[in-house]
């Protein structure tokens, strides 16, 4: 595609043509200039904050997102929605299923939900994750909702897209520790206990807020929501935590902190497909020389033609 | 230029609960390496189409078990046209009787049509074939 | 195992086995032989008992087939009440007793045929029914006291109840006189058929109450008919099918009693209603084994002090996911098969499938072969000479203690649920069905399984064109324009007060069966009633599985 298609496409997301915001997406998960792509994009996006949801799987991050969604469109607001799931790591495709629980805004014009795979990213978000939130921002989606799904480590990529971090946990089946255990507690802003409907979601409240007063020195306390989608509780409730998360984050000169180290990560990570790439070529040309299966090992063979190749250590 | 993955749409328009077959064919699709969005049970052409354009996929796949196979195709097609998205296929399944299937292929309702007993094997191919061909006008 | 059989052994591995596999329908592997070894622990009076006799295995009845028939009982409904009503009189006069409704789809999901969801969907998988008005049309002429009407209708089945209720008070029929089935069985739907509308709790709510307006004012009629058809049809095996069936059986019987009613008020009532699949055998064991678990939970787990409470009554419908689209008179056989399997494992009553329903409504010719072959199975064959004819077949005893165990099993995994309630909000039924689906259709891509003209025996010549039943889009029309007049001509000021007065009930806990009744009385329709319950209610959502 020559450059001129490329700007009359980008022009169009500007516009907020769906179709072309689709596409650019798209592009940009493939790989396809992407580069191009974001340079322009991104010179006028980075303004609005991005919430992230996360939490176990069924934990009912996509009904809590399309609760709130229907909150910010109450206010007449536009929200831009992307949701992660695994892809498959035997064959790589995936079965992106959240849109089903965000039925109630699937022809509304002023939402745009697109669903991705995390395509063998290990993080639960994908490497292009960040850089299409900022597509939708380009298109005008002021609200910026990102879901992952979150076991264990992988919350952690999703603090380096997310201004504010959503925890999902339910009550029972010693979630509650799990949580703990999984390092949870430095991820989440806020805490929800979404299903409140079923028994367990104050004794789980307690337990976390325990945890929370051993885990001192921090100038936010996250705080504990209790929701139940079905019984359309707490909802609101969550929507004012978040405001009041972004107010701090601006307040206390956070969120330019955050914007700062992101900078530095994201020239890291692009730093790293260039030399990954770099490698992937010479590695090409390189692995044709390993013969000698019986009388090397890894160690051995790395140290050798690492050598041949940079003469040195 | 070359896209990584395909994308498959697959939802099931009309209000029976039949979904056993987008299931498995989602299952498989994904087993064959393609991302498939789920939209569910209860899909009106209108939530169907915007889901396809949003999530730009390849592909629509739709079946339908209700006997409305006759309105709901071009009905779906009509809408793709409206939102300039004419190159986004459509493939659907069912209880469909051959002559109805007939006059949906030729009047170019959908490209394909699969009742039961077709393949999850045939299904890919055919998706394969068909994308691998017309790709290259995409991008 | 006996030496005699240890060398019939030895004999056996020396040969040479054909291209098995030798498994079922359901991927359950079987023995090349099933000899008296298999079966010497079985105890006649404690396993089998007589027919008529706990544990009812055998039969529910000491005479089964040689006092009565099973009940051929047709499943039929179209386009409009006006059509459908023909379509009974006629099937009156041809000697069925019987009446089964199929509804149309908006009707089963709660909307009115005006409505935009029902846009193309009006009449053609069953009858639109939006009002009273529809239900005294269907009905016409057709005295409700002599009459069994069967009705499959699920999240709204208390509205339509209530219609026929009061269609039958207006012929002078009292409610007490009625007989029939409500399949009522929301459990299944979230599990397999997903024809829902309510959240689960709400929607055992309805369901308790119709087990106890059934009880004081319809006392002969069956209010709920536990499905395991729509589970099969997803793609469950046998075993499952089974077993879930008789879980969501037993939730329905505690939710009774959670409701404060004894067991014994509403579990004669119950009734159940299961696919027949074409591995015989299997099937035969299953139909069974199904009795007896039923009857040993309700004595032992229940308590039930009438024998009626333990008896496991069924209808048996002969599996749809088994017909093939290619050489669709292959089905004419399918079925034969299937329905044999039926009558052998004791079925009160039997639908065939046509040959064609696999690609639209049953042509009148189709629905005559498919009648026509449960009398030959009837009339001809000779099985029906006998009561229960397999018992004691070390095969068919085998596999049906390997059911009951399969099924324990699976109710012991749903107990950690913490009942059928949690199984399914955990997707723990979905998932299962899912799998044994994609299972289901890997073996036949693999040609482990071979269905003839399918993936074996293919015809290389095209079929010949099948005169298909086709609904005319002016049904829909007409239906409309119907339902707008009700609108008009009704007094609509009791149309608001009656909804409002039932809204008030939904919001509370009284029985909202009488309310309904006056709702529909008012000639308020179905989506008007179901939008008032939604309204308090809430709407139910699938996690889909795969
Ligand atoms: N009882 C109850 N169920 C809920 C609530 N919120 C969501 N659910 C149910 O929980 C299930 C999962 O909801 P989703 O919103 O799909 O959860 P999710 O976390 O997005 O799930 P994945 O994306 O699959 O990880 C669904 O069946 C919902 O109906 C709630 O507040 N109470
Ligand atoms: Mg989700």
């Amino acid at each position: 595609m020559n450059k001129e298609t490329l700007d009359q496409w980008i022009e169009r997301l500007f516009d907020q043509d769906r179709r072309a915001t689709a596409k650019l997406i798209s592009w940009v998960e493939d790989d396809i200039e992407r580069a191009y792509i974001m340079r322009s994009v991104l010179k006028q996006t980075g303004h609005r904050m991005v919430v992230g949801i996360t939490g176990p799987p069924g934990s009912g991050k996509s009904s809590l997102v399309e609760a709130l969604t229907k909150l910010y469109r109450d206010n007449d607001e536009r929200v831009g929605i992307v949701a992660v799931d695994p892809s498959s790591p035997y064959s790589g495709g995936a079965i992106l299923g959240d849109r089903i629980r965000m039925q109630a805004h699937g022809t509304d014009r002023n939402v745009f939900i697109r669903s991705m795979g995390t395509r063998g990213h290990l993080g639960g978000v994908t490497r292009s994750t960040a850089d299409i939130v900022r597509l939708l921002e380009g298109a005008g989606y002021g609200r910026l909702l990102l879901e992952t799904v979150g076991v264990g480590q992988s919350e952690l990529e999703i603090m380096q897209i997310a201004d504010t971090v959503v925890v999902v946990l339910n009550p029972g089946a010693g979630d509650g520790i799990q949580a703990i255990k999984a390092g949870i507690m430095e991820v989440a802003d806020i805490f929800v206990i979404n299903k409140s409907d079923l028994p367990g979601a104050e004794r789980m409240k307690g337990d976390i807020e325990m945890m929370l007063n051993l885990s001192c020195g921090k100038t936010w306390r996250p705080p504990v929501v209790l929701t139940s989608v079905t019984d359309n509780k707490g909802l609101e409730l969550l929507y004012d935590k978040i405001e009041a998360h972004q107010a701090y984050l601006l307040e206390s000169g956070q969120r330019d902190q955050q914007r700062k180290e992101r900078l530095h990560q994201e020239v890291w990570r692009l730093w790293e497909d260039k030399a990954l790439d770099a490698f992937e070529i010479m590695w090409e040309a390189t692995s044709g020389k390993l013969v000698n299966i019986d009388q090397e090992d890894p160690y051995e063979v790395a140290q050798r033609l690492w050598q041949e190749r940079f003469k040195g250590g | 230029m070359k896209k990584t993955r395909i994308r498959v749409l697959v939802g099931k328009p009309g209000l029976d609960g039949h979904d056993r077959g987008a299931k498995v064919i989602a299952r498989a699709l994904r087993d064959a390496g393609m991302e498939v969005i789920y939209s569910g049970l209860h899909q009106t052409p209108e939530q169907l189409v915007e889901a396809a354009i949003q999530e730009d996929v390849d592909l629509i796949g739709v079946s339908v078990l209700s006997g409305a196979h006759m309105t709901i195709f071009p009905r779906i097609k009509e809408l793709l046209k409206e939102q300039n998205a004419k190159d986004i296929l459509l493939m659907g399944g069912g209880t469909i009787p051959e002559e109805d299937i007939a006059t949906l292929i030729e009047n170019g309702s959908v490209e394909a049509l699969f009742t039961p007993g077709a393949t999850t094997t045939e299904i890919v191919s055919w998706i394969e074939e068909k994308l691998s061909l017309s790709k290259g006008d995409v991008v | 195992m006996s030496n005699n059989f240890l060398s019939w052994k030895a004999k056996y591995d020396a040969q040479k086995e054909r291209k098995g596999p030798f498994f079922t329908v359901s991927s359950v592997p079987i023995d090349p032989l099933y000899a008296p070894g298999h079966t010497a622990d079985i105890d006649y009076e404690r396993d089998l008992g007589n027919p008529g006799e706990y544990p009812y295995t055998r039969g529910v009845q000491p005479n089964m087939y040689r006092g009565r028939l099973w009940t051929m009982r047709m499943f039929a409904g179209f386009a409009t009440a006006t059509e459908t009503n023909a379509r009974y009189k006629y099937l009156l006069k041809q000697g069925q007793t019987g009446l089964s409704v199929a509804f149309d789809m908006p009707t089963i999901m709660g909307y009115d045929s005006d409505h935009p969801r029902a846009y193309g969907e009006v009449g053609r998988v069953g009858v639109a029914i939006d009002s009273l008005q529809d239900m005294e049309t269907l009905f016409q002429d057709i005295p409700l006291d002599q009459v069994s009407t069967s009705m499959t209708i699920n999240a709204p089945a208390s509205i339509l109840w209530a219609m026929y209720i009061v269609a039958a008070e207006k012929q002078g029929v009292p409610a007490h006189k009625l007989t029939g089935t409500i399949q009522n069985d929301i459990l299944k739907e979230y599990i397999a058929q997903k024809s829902w509308i309510f959240p689960p709790d709400p929607s055992m709510r309805l369901i308790t109450d119709i087990f106890k307006y059934a009880k004081d004012n319809v006392p002969k009629w069956n209010s709920i008919s536990i499905s395991g058809y729509h589970i099969r049809e997803a793609g469950s095996t046998a075993l499952q099918e089974l077993a879930f069936t008789l879980a969501d059986g037993f939730a329905y019987v505690e939710a009774g009693i959670k409701a404060g009613l004894d067991v014994d008020d509403f579990a004669p009532r119950l009734s159940f209603f299961f696919n027949s699949h074409t591995d015989f055998f299997e099937e035969i064991a299953k139909l069974r084994a199904a009795r007896r678990i039923w009857a040993r939970h309700m004595k032992e787990i229940y308590h039930a002090k009438n024998e009626k409470s333990l008896l496991l009554r069924f209808h048996t419908q002969t599996a749809g996911c088994s017909l093939t689209g290619p050489q669709m008179e292959n089905n004419i056989v399918r079925t034969a098969y299937q329905a044999m399997a039926a009558v052998l494992g004791g079925t009160q009553s039997l639908h065939t499938n046509s040959m064609d329903e696999v690609l639209a409504l049953p042509s009148e010719k189709s629905v005559q072969i498919a009648l026509r072959t449960q009398q030959v199975l009837a009339y001809e064959t000779g099985v029906t000479n006998t009561i229960d004819p397999l018992a004691g077949s070390y095969f068919v005893e085998t596999l049906t203690n390997q059911m009951e165990e399969g099924a324990e099993e699976y109710f012991r995994k749903i107990d950690e649920f913490g009942g059928v309630l949690g199984a399914i909000r955990e997707n723990f039924f979905q998932q299962e069905i899912a799998d044994a689906a994609y299972r289901y259709q890997k073996e036949i891509e693999s040609k482990d399984r071979i269905i003839v003209g399918i993936n074996g025996f293919v015809n290389e010549k095209k079929d010949d064109k099948m005169d298909l039943l086709k609904i005319d889009p002016e049904v829909e029309r007409a239906q409309v324009r119907k339902l707008t007049a009700l609108k008009q001509s009704r007094d609509n000021i009791r149309v608001q007060t009656t909804l409002t007065d039932l809204k008030e009930t939904a919001q509370g806990t009284d029985n909202l069966i009488p309310k309904i009744m006056d709702a529909v009385r008012a000639y308020a329709t179905e989506g008007e009633i179901i939008a008032v319950l939604k309204d308090v209610f809430g709407e139910y959502r699938e996690q889909a599985v795969f």
